[in-house]
């Protein structure tokens, strides 16, 4: 079935199969491998990424489901090649990934986190990244990655200047 | 963890998806997917057709109903987290949400396709079972309207009408008075499916005194079930009145024992859990002005 859809800012037409995933369309139809496959029934979270600015498990969405819609993967959250976001960024600084499986899942969690809420709680911050398992870092670099990028995101400019600042 | 094949079809109104779910008895309706997916990819679901209710405009509302809030079947679980129409009008239901899976499977998951699903862990049908919601199928071209007392049957087995569509789901609007709500469940993870939860609604006087109190154990048995918490009427719902009401209105309550916890640990914490959502509902309706 021909859907077409906006991934990474581009516009893409995949030809797949009603019972492909949005998750192996984009690992294997269009070669974005960052999007990782964990538990593949939507307990993980590993293959989080954005639909229309909201986090969703792409092993849990068809692919044919996507027409016309935005999908974000680990792949477009950086500004440019060899470059990371501050999200990503935060990630390193805190040691806030081990083996890295986990990682593009709750980027793209903590992003849709922050984009609503620019000074997130501890507590919110745990909701956000709820279901999202990782099995090795440990969750509390993880929040302090979180926090430091929200941080971080409030004082840039770039922040102020979106919240018209 | 592939799915078996199946046909797609994403219809343009609710007549042309209950058209397709009336032709072919092997079709089933795909709202948000959160439980249907993963379903499918473990093959305990083999469906022919999956009938895409989501972008059905006519599906899509939360609407003050005159004697309810009705909630179309394709109104996800976060859009009804955010209602402020469903925080002030039925605020169990406000409470139960947060509850309700994480916020990414309540990004696509949907209210009515957790009560179509009829999971006896399930936060929204623990809901619709304390406040008696109604539930509303299209078959046949023909309205069916059901108590969730008679809707859920077992774990996962409804009496959904064979080829219908949800439609809605009408939740109770709240009484008067000053009115408090509380949830509570446990799970080996926030949010998963949990071991045993409880709802619970009062409605208090000017002086704090209880008029009315629903109380309602999920995840515990075959279905969810409303107790009998009656006699808190009268009461001030102190410790005691709460703890002896609990102990009495669960004393039949069947529990059932699985791999991850006994049926007396289920019982222990639908009671413990309940005094709890009685506890918070008090608070929350002392907070409402007199």
């Amino acid at each position: 079935m021909k859907t077409n859809l906006t991934v990474n800012g581009q516009q893409v037409q995949i030809d797949v199969e009603p019972r492909v995933t949005l998750l192996d369309a984009l690992r294997d139809e269009l070669g974005l491998k960052g999007t990782h496959a964990g538990c593949e029934h939507g307990v993980c979270g590993a293959c989080t990424v954005e639909i229309d600015g909201e986090a969703v498990r792409s092993c849990l969405i068809l692919g044919v489901q996507c027409d016309g819609t935005e999908v974000t993967t680990i792949e477009g959250v950086a500004p440019a090649p060899g470059e990371m976001d501050i999200i990503q960024d935060s990630f390193c600084a805190t040691h806030g990934l081990q083996c890295g499986y986990c990682t593009p899942g709750m980027i793209l969690a903590a992003k849709t986190l922050l984009a609503k809420n620019r000074d997130p709680s501890d507590e919110e911050i745990r909701e956000a990244i709820s279901g999202n398992i990782c099995r090795c870092t440990g969750y509390g670099q993880i929040v302090e990655a979180v926090r430091l990028a929200a941080r971080r995101l409030r004082e840039s400019n770039a922040a102020a200047v979106e919240a018209g600042q | 963890m592939k799915a078996a094949p199946f046909n797609y079809l994403r219809p343009a109104s609710v007549t042309e998806a209950c058209e397709a779910l009336a032709d072919d008895a092997e079709a089933r309706v795909l709202a948000g997917g959160q439980t249907l997916v993963p379903m499918l990819a473990m093959r305990l679901a083999r469906p022919s057709l999956l009938v895409d209710i989501t972008r059905l405009d006519e599906l899509g509302a939360i609407e003050d109903s005159g004697e309810g809030i009705a909630i179309g079947a394709a109104v996800r679980q976060a859009v009804a987290l955010r209602s402020d129409l469903i925080a002030r009008e039925v605020p169990l239901l406000a409470a139960a949400l947060p509850n309700v899976g994480h916020p990414p499977t309540r990004a696509r998951g949907t209210v009515g396709g957790s009560v179509a699903h009829g999971d006896p862990s399930a936060e929204i049908a623990l809901a619709a079972t304390i406040l008696d919601a109604r539930i509303v199928f299209l078959a046949d071209g023909e309205e069916e309207v059901m108590t969730p007392e008679d809707f859920f049957i077992g774990p996962t087995v409804t009496m959904a009408p064979m080829g219908g569509l949800l439609t809605r789901v009408i939740f109770p609007k709240r009484p008067s008075g000053r009115v408090g709500a509380g949830f509570r469940e446990v799970a080996s993870r926030r949010s998963d499916y949990a071991f045993a939860s409880a709802g619970a609604q009062v409605v208090l006087d000017a002086e704090g005194k209880c008029i009315e109190a629903l109380l309602g154990i999920g995840a515990v048995g075959d279905v969810p079930v409303a107790v009998d918490v009656s006699g808190l009427a009268g009461t001030g719902l102190g410790e005691k009145d709460i703890q002896d009401a609990v102990e009495t209105a669960l004393e039949d309550l069947e529990c059932v024992e699985d791999l991850h916890a006994t049926a007396s640990y289920r019982r222990r914490a639908a009671a413990r859990l309940a005094g709890q959502a009685l506890e918070d509902a008090r608070v929350a309706a002392m907070g409402e002005a007199a």
